[in-house]
This record gives C-alpha cells, sequence and structure tokens, in this order.
C-alpha cells in the first residue's frame, strides 16, 4: 500500500499519531511522554468508537431482527427510530437501581462495572489499518483468549452476589459452558497461527497481505468452529445459555435494574463488535482487501467487514432456537473438538511440508485451501451424519387416522395399520 | 470435610415469561435436574362458576370468551350447545355451518399460537411466533369483520350466531385458504427439520398412552400419544358428521409429537372450513330463543373438541332463569395433570419446553 505519509492521509489514521511522535521527538519530549500521548490518543479514538458502536448497535440489531421477525422494529423516535437507543439510555439512566436486601453489595455493584473491562481492552489489539494498532502485542491472540475467559468469572460474580436462583443458575451454566467452548475456540485458533506462524494480530493480517488470501480460505474449518464457539461466548442463540430468557429469565443478570443493567446490556453488544472485529483481523484479511484498500481507507474496510460479521451473529440470534446446556456441551466435545484437533493436525502438516521442503508460497497455499476446504466438507458432513443418525431414522410425521381408534385395556399400543393411512409426502 | 448440600428449590412463576399466564411450578433442583416438581394453581381464579349462577343463561355467554381467551369461539360453543341441549333448542342449518367454520378458524389461530410460543420456549427468539402470529392476525380479521371483536367474540347465541357472514368475509376467507397450506409447508420446512429444535423436543416429556389416558387427557395431548381420540368424531356435534377430515396422531408422545399433530391439526382444519364452505347452506343463522328464556329442569353434560381438547360443560337448571350449576371440565386444567410425571427427572429447560407443548392457557385452567 502507497502510503502519502501525510499526517491528513486518512486512508490510515496511524500517519498522524507517527507524525505526533515526531514532532514530540523533534522537541526532544522524553520517551515517557511520547508513550503516553499516543497512548492515550488511540485509547480515546478507541473509546469512542465503541461508544457510538455500543449505542448504534442495539439500534441496528433491533432493526434487523425486527425485519427478520416481519414486523419493522423501532420507527418511532427521530428519522427511522435512530433516537430509539438515546431515549432507552435515558430511561435507564432515570430508573432506580435496586439491590436485593441479600445480595453481597460489593460484589453486586463492582461486577457491572468490572465486566467492562475486558470488553474494552480486546479492542486494544485490533489492527484498524496497517498503523492502526493500540498495542501490537506479540501474543494478541492468546490476550484475546485470555480476555474472553475473564468475563465468565465476572458473570459468574454478578450471578453469585444477587442472591438470586435464577441468576446462580445462570451464573452456573457460564461456567459450565467456558470450559466447552473455549477448548474448541483455541484449538481452532492454533490452526491460523501455524499458518501465519506469529500470534500477533498486525503479523496476521501482514500474512494474508503478503500471499495475496484470506484465511479463511486456509482455515475454514476454524472459521466455522470459531464462529460458533464466538456465539457461546458473546450469550447469543443457539448458546444464550446462561441468560436464556424462556428458561431463567435473564440468568445472571435477572436483579439488575437502571443503568446496571444498562452497562450489562450495552457490554453485550461490545462483545459481539469486538469478537466481529477479532474475526475480521484473523479469518477476513482485517484491512487488507485485495487491492481495495488503495482507494477505501483500511480502517473503513476493517469496519465494514466488521459489520458483515455482526451481521451474521444477528441472524443467528433471529432463526435459531437455543441448545441445552448438555447438548451444547456435547456439542463442543464431541463435534467440534475432534474437528479442531485434526484441522490443527492438517494445518500443521501442511505448514510443516511447506517450511522443510521451502516450497513455494503460490503452489503450497492453494494446495492448501482445497484440501482443507475439501476437508471441512467431509468432516462436518460425516461427522454430522455420524452425531445426527439417531433423528433420521425414527418417523416424524404424524400418522393420519379416518376414525377413532382407542385401544382398551390389554389391546397392546395403539396402531392399527390397517386405519393409519401413511401421508404421501414427508 | 464433606460439603453440606442441600437441593434447590426454584419457583417457575407466577410470573415467568413462559408459564403463558400467572401459573407457577415449584421445582426441586439437583443441578439443573428436577427431582420434584409441584403446581401451584389458582393465581387467576375469577370465580366464573359463581359468578355464572347469578346471571342468566344468555348472559353467561361472555364468562365463556375470558376463560380460554385465545379460543373464545369454542368457549362459547361449548357452552351454547350444552343450553340448547338442555332446553331442546333446534339449530338452524346455517347457523350450524357457521358455528363449525368459525370453530376451526378459531383453532387455526389458537394452534399458531400454541406452536409459535412451543418455538419460542424452545428458545427460537420470538421468530417463530411472530410468523405464526400472521396467519392468526388474519384469522382474528375475520372474526373482526363478523362480529366486531378479535379476542372476546361473544359470537355464538343459544340457538345460532349472533351475525350472519358480512359480504366480503368468504373472499377475504378463501384467499386465507389458499394461502394457509403454502404457509404450513413453509413453517415445516423451516422448524420441522431444524437439528436444534429435535434436539430440544424429540423424547422430552414424554406422555405415555397409558398415562394419557389414565389422567384424562385429550386433545392434542392425547393424540400426541398415540392415541386417535377427537370428539368431532366420536360424539359429532354440530354438522362434524358430515365433514370429512382425518385425526393427525404422534408416534412417541413427546414434545415434538405434539408440535406436529397440532401443525396437522390446521391442514385438517383448513379441509373442514372448506368442505363446510362449499355446503354451506342459506337460511336463518339464529334460532328465535327469548332472552329470558328457562329451559326445563334437568342436567346435561355437553362437550366439544376445543384447540386444547376436550371442553365440556355441566349445566343443571332448576327451571330458573339462571343456571343452578354451572361447571366446566376445562382441558388445561386436566391436561396439566401428568406435569409432574412428565418433567421429573429431566432439566429445567425441558420442563419449559415441555410445559410449552401442553398449551396451557391460565384463564381456561382457573376460570
Amino acid at each position: 500500500m502507497q502510503l502519502l505519509g501525510r499526517w491528513y492521509d486518512f486512508r490510515d489514521l496511524g500517519n498522524g499519531v507517527a507524525r505526533l511522535i515526531e514532532a514530540l521527538e523533534d522537541v526532544g519530549a522524553p520517551d515517557g511522554v511520547i508513550y503516553a500521548v499516543t497512548g492515550l490518543l488511540g485509547a480515546v479514538a478507541i473509546l469512542v468508537f465503541v461508544a457510538i458502536a455500543a449505542v448504534m448497535n442495539s439500534w441496528i440489531e433491533r432493526r434487523l431482527i425486527a425485519r427478520i421477525q416481519v414486523r419493522r422494529g423501532p420507527n418511532r423516535t427521530g428519522r427511522f427510530g435512530l433516537l430509539q437507543p438515546v431515549a432507552d439510555a435515558i430511561k435507564l439512566i432515570q430508573k432506580e437501581a435496586l439491590q436485593p436486601a441479600r445480595a453481597d453489595g460489593l460484589v453486586f455493584s463492582l461486577a457491572p462495572i468490572l465486566i467492562f473491562i475486558p470488553a474494552i481492552l480486546a479492542f486494544a489489539v485490533l489492527p484498524w489499518g496497517e498503523q492502526m494498532v493500540l498495542a501490537d502485542l506479540n501474543v494478541g491472540v492468546l490476550y484475546l483468549l485470555a480476555l474472553g475467559s475473564t468475563t465468565t468469572i465476572i458473570i459468574f460474580m454478578a450471578g453469585y452476589a444477587s442472591n438470586n436462583k435464577y441468576a446462580l443458575l445462570g451464573s452456573m451454566r457460564a461456567i459450565a459452558m467456558l470450559i466447552s467452548y473455549e477448548l474448541p475456540m483455541v484449538m481452532a485458533l492454533l490452526g491460523v497461527v501455524t499458518f501465519a506462524g506469529t500470534m500477533q494480530m498486525s503479523g496476521i493480517v501482514a500474512f494474508q497481505e503478503t500471499h495475496w488470501s484470506w484465511l479463511i480460505f486456509f482455515q475454514p474449518l476454524a472459521f466455522l468452529i470459531f464462529l460458533l464457539g464466538s456465539t457461546a461466548e458473546l450469550n447469543r442463540t443457539p448458546a444464550d445459555i446462561s441468560e436464556a430468557e424462556s428458561e431463567i429469565v435473564a440468568g445472571f443478570h435477572i436483579e439488575y435494574s437502571g443503568m446496571k443493567f444498562g452497562l450489562f446490556y450495552a457490554v453485550e453488544l461490545i462483545n459481539a463488535v469486538a469478537v466481529s472485529g477479532v474475526i475480521t483481523a484473523l479469518f477476513l484479511g482485517g484491512w487488507w482487501a485485495f487491492g481495495l484498500e488503495q482507494w477505501i481507507p483500511g480502517w473503513l474496510i476493517f469496519i465494514g467487514k466488521l459489520y458483515g460479521v455482526y451481521f451474521i451473529l444477528i441472524w443467528f440470534r433471529g432463526t435459531l432456537p437455543r441448545f441445552r446446556i448438555d447438548q451444547l456441551m456435547a456439542f463442543a466435545w464431541k463435534f467440534l473438538l475432534p474437528l479442531a484437533i485434526v484441522n490443527v493436525f492438517a494445518a500443521s502438516i501442511e505448514v510443516l511440508l511447506w517450511r522443510e521442503y521451502d516450497l513455494s508460497a503460490g503452489l503450497v497455499l492453494p494446495i492448501a485451501a482445497a484440501v482443507n476446504l475439501a476437508l471441512a466438507v467431509v468432516l462436518i458432513a460425516g461427522w454430522g451424519r455420524v452425531m445426527g443418525a439417531a433423528y433420521e431414522q425414527e418417523p416424524r410425521r404424524p400418522r393420519l387416522f379416518s376414525e377413532i381408534d382407542v385401544p382398551l385395556p390389554g389391546d397392546g399400543p395403539a396402531s392399527g395399520p390397517a386405519a393409519a393411512s401413511e401421508p404421501a409426502t414427508a | 470435610m464433606a460439603i453440606d448440600t442441600e437441593p434447590l428449590v426454584v419457583n417457575i412463576g407466577p410470573q415467568h415469561p413462559s408459564t403463558h399466564g400467572v401459573f407457577r411450578m415449584r421445582v426441586t433442583l439437583d443441578g439443573e435436574r428436577i427431582t420434584d416438581a409441584e403446581m401451584i394453581v389458582g393465581y387467576l381464579h375469577r370465580s366464573m362458576e359463581k359468578l355464572a349462577e347469578e346471571r342468566t343463561w344468555t348472559q353467561n355467554i361472555p364468562f365463556t370468551d375470558r376463560m380460554d381467551y385465545l379460543a373464545a369461539m369454542t368457549g362459547n360453543l361449548s357452552y351454547c350447545i350444552a343450553v340448547e341441549r338442555l332446553a331442546s333448542i333446534e339449530v338452524p342449518e346455517r347457523a350450524q355451518y357457521l358455528r363449525v367454520i368459525f370453530a376451526e378458524l378459531q383453532r387455526i389461530a389458537s394452534h399458531a399460537m400454541a406452536n409459535g410460543t412451543f418455538v419460542n420456549d424452545c428458545g427460537a427468539w420470538q421468530t417463530p411466533l411472530l410468523y405464526m402470529f400472521r396467519e392468526r392476525e388474519k384469522v382474528l380479521d375475520l372474526f373482526e369483520m363478523t362480529c366486531g371483536a378479535r379476542l372476546t367474540l361473544n359470537y355464538m347465541r343459544i340457538g345460532g350466531v349472533a351475525f350472519d357472514l358480512p359480504d366480503e368475509f368468504l373472499p377475504q376467507l378463501r384467499s386465507l385458504l389458499d394461502e394457509l397450506p403454502d404457509r404450513i409447508a413453509e413453517y415445516e420446512q423451516l422448524l420441522v427439520d431444524n437439528e436444534i429444535l429435535l434436539m430440544r423436543s424429540r423424547g422430552i416429556g414424554v406422555l405415555s398412552p397409558e398415562m394419557a389416558m389414565n389422567s384424562s387427557m385429550s386433545g392434542p395431548m392425547l393424540r400426541g400419544s398415540g392415541i386417535a381420540w377427537d370428539v368431532r368424531k366420536a360424539d359429532p356435534y354440530c354438522v362434524y358428521d358430515r365433514m370429512d377430515f382425518d385425526i393427525p396422531v404422534g408416534h412417541t408422545g413427546d414434545s415434538y409429537d405434539r408440535f406436529r399433530v397440532r401443525m396437522e391439526e390446521v391442514r385438517q382444519s383448513v379441509r373442514i372450513i372448506e368442505q363446510a364452505v362449499a355446503q354451506l347452506p342459506p337460511g336463518r343463522h339464529c334460532a328465535d330463543v327469548p332472552l329470558n328464556f328457562r329451559p326445563p329442569e334437568g342436567e346435561i353434560y355437553s362437550r366439544i373438541e376445543s384447540p386444547k381438547g376436550e371442553l365440556g360443560f355441566y349445566l343443571i337448571s332448576d327451571g330458573g332463569p339462571q343456571p343452578y350449576r354451572f361447571h366446566v371440565r376445562s382441558p388445561s386444567l386436566i391436561n396439566l395433570s401428568a406435569l409432574r410425571e412428565m418433567v421429573v427427572g429431566q432439566t429445567v429447560a425441558d420442563a419449559i419446553v415441555t410445559l410449552g407443548s401442553i398449551d396451557l392457557n391460565v384463564g381456561e385452567m382457573d376460570r
């Protein structure tokens, strides 16, 4: 990418910061000041984005779900209902933040504040543009996984401190889920890291840029596993088990009201954006899009892809029923984990051959992509058949009787084969 | 050191999104598994049976609207048929057909609601419910066109129905009947093969045929358990004996079977309505019955197949202007009686799915 390198080149806002650093160095400012000033700038920019995203996404999500559900969604407050999030926020701030009489006050109040921390921190390592990374950690992927697990502890704090049985059930479910979905997710990312050869987020994007391809083509299976694991991490259907509305009402945040509830709600949206960003950077090339970044600012491409992934998550929510907790765990352990392990194995072999024999990337990578895609299809279809065979064999459609047929005691089961007429279409 | 454990007692309800009203289930949990469940009913008790003894026979019809408010038409119908049988009133033929048409439309609306909330209880975030509401709304539009009300209809009268069909009714009914089979096919395509829905509802809340019969189940609960029983066939009322329709019967008696049975019943209802419209004779829509009429002394038990099951009325007349005794055999309450056997040993999530598949209505349960 040919950068103009001027501070006002909006295609990569990192240029401005680079210029600022140079200016500060010219003045002779100590390193600490430069570090603090640039860090502060990046942090403010990210916080502004997160704040706007959290407000707007509630509107986007409600409108999209409404379209899926053949209704209109919020359209009264402001143009297209755009002010609905503002109205909601005002209402939430006005409401009294109740606290149950026998709740653990400190932990109860601390949880909604603490839960913000991992959600915001995840944005620090996202590569928004070529030079737009706040903290370009060399263990970026590991850092993200660690943050994801931290959230669960805070959810447990909220559920435990509420002194409510539904909340306790919800937080118990959250903990149980963590164990099951975290492993396949880590395994899936291992495949990505094996291919890219680095855990640095900007390095992974650079790998995709160098080899002119997105990692989703090399690691389709890892992408699917990570996406499904993310729904569990985000408490979204089909895995919104720890806050299942129709079962345990709202799970861990059932006792929260007013702005404390608002914080949980906002964190849910922020987490969705963060996970979409991670998927974008790891699998969809981040700010890089086959040369498109020459004309469109990289950070806009990144945000565009991010919302593409976010749309898939909303789509999930609008269409899928919920797993039961043991089914989710069975799915994670029996389905996702074996697939993830096979995927890591395949990726390792491919990379080993590539590095060992010093083959050209142009030869190895297309073959690897084709092999992994075939592997993904075969594994999902084959393993799915093995797991789902039990449902296929049983008759599904109700039998049709033209006359009443009630077995009297001693008659055996109620099935007159002569009376029952099997429907023509199944 | 041993850790002390004690069972967790959780009240599901009376205020809970999945109890469809103010029903309460007190469950004892061991982790997620239910070891004991107790039904607590009566939060919506409105003393209808006693109040009905203070009002005239005709004035009682609105009470039957407010029992099962999702199927007011069949509530009306059952009561009116009971009074007509008690007083030996002849109902004009056209009124009989209109009653069949409206009772079946009500079944479509009620089953749409039942299936929608059932999938909602399985965790599909309201999408199937709102899709099925489309069809329900169209049925309610037809009701509104005919009798001015959408929910508490008060349409049936002793001796017939309150109003004849408006002119625009039949074309609109035609378009609804034309699109319904496609809609049902669409829902089946979207829902019945959904792996998650299958996982959540197959083998959940199994009700054996013996248990179903012993606990006096009726309606889709009984049919889901594999017993082909339908009051419309067993004890025909109105003109159901002239209609050709099938009884859908499930295989194993689990929640999924009940869901499929309801889906199939909507198809059968469409068949019945089409036959009834084709056969609809001209004539009067209501017999002449004085408002303050007094049936002769006697008692009657009369039943119909409401969307939820066998809805019966037991009426005693002492020859006065009011009923001496007015008792309702409400399918919601009786279908609930085996809930404990169905949910013990399952998880909380399964209990909610089972409860959703029963299609209870608290208004009818507590009366």
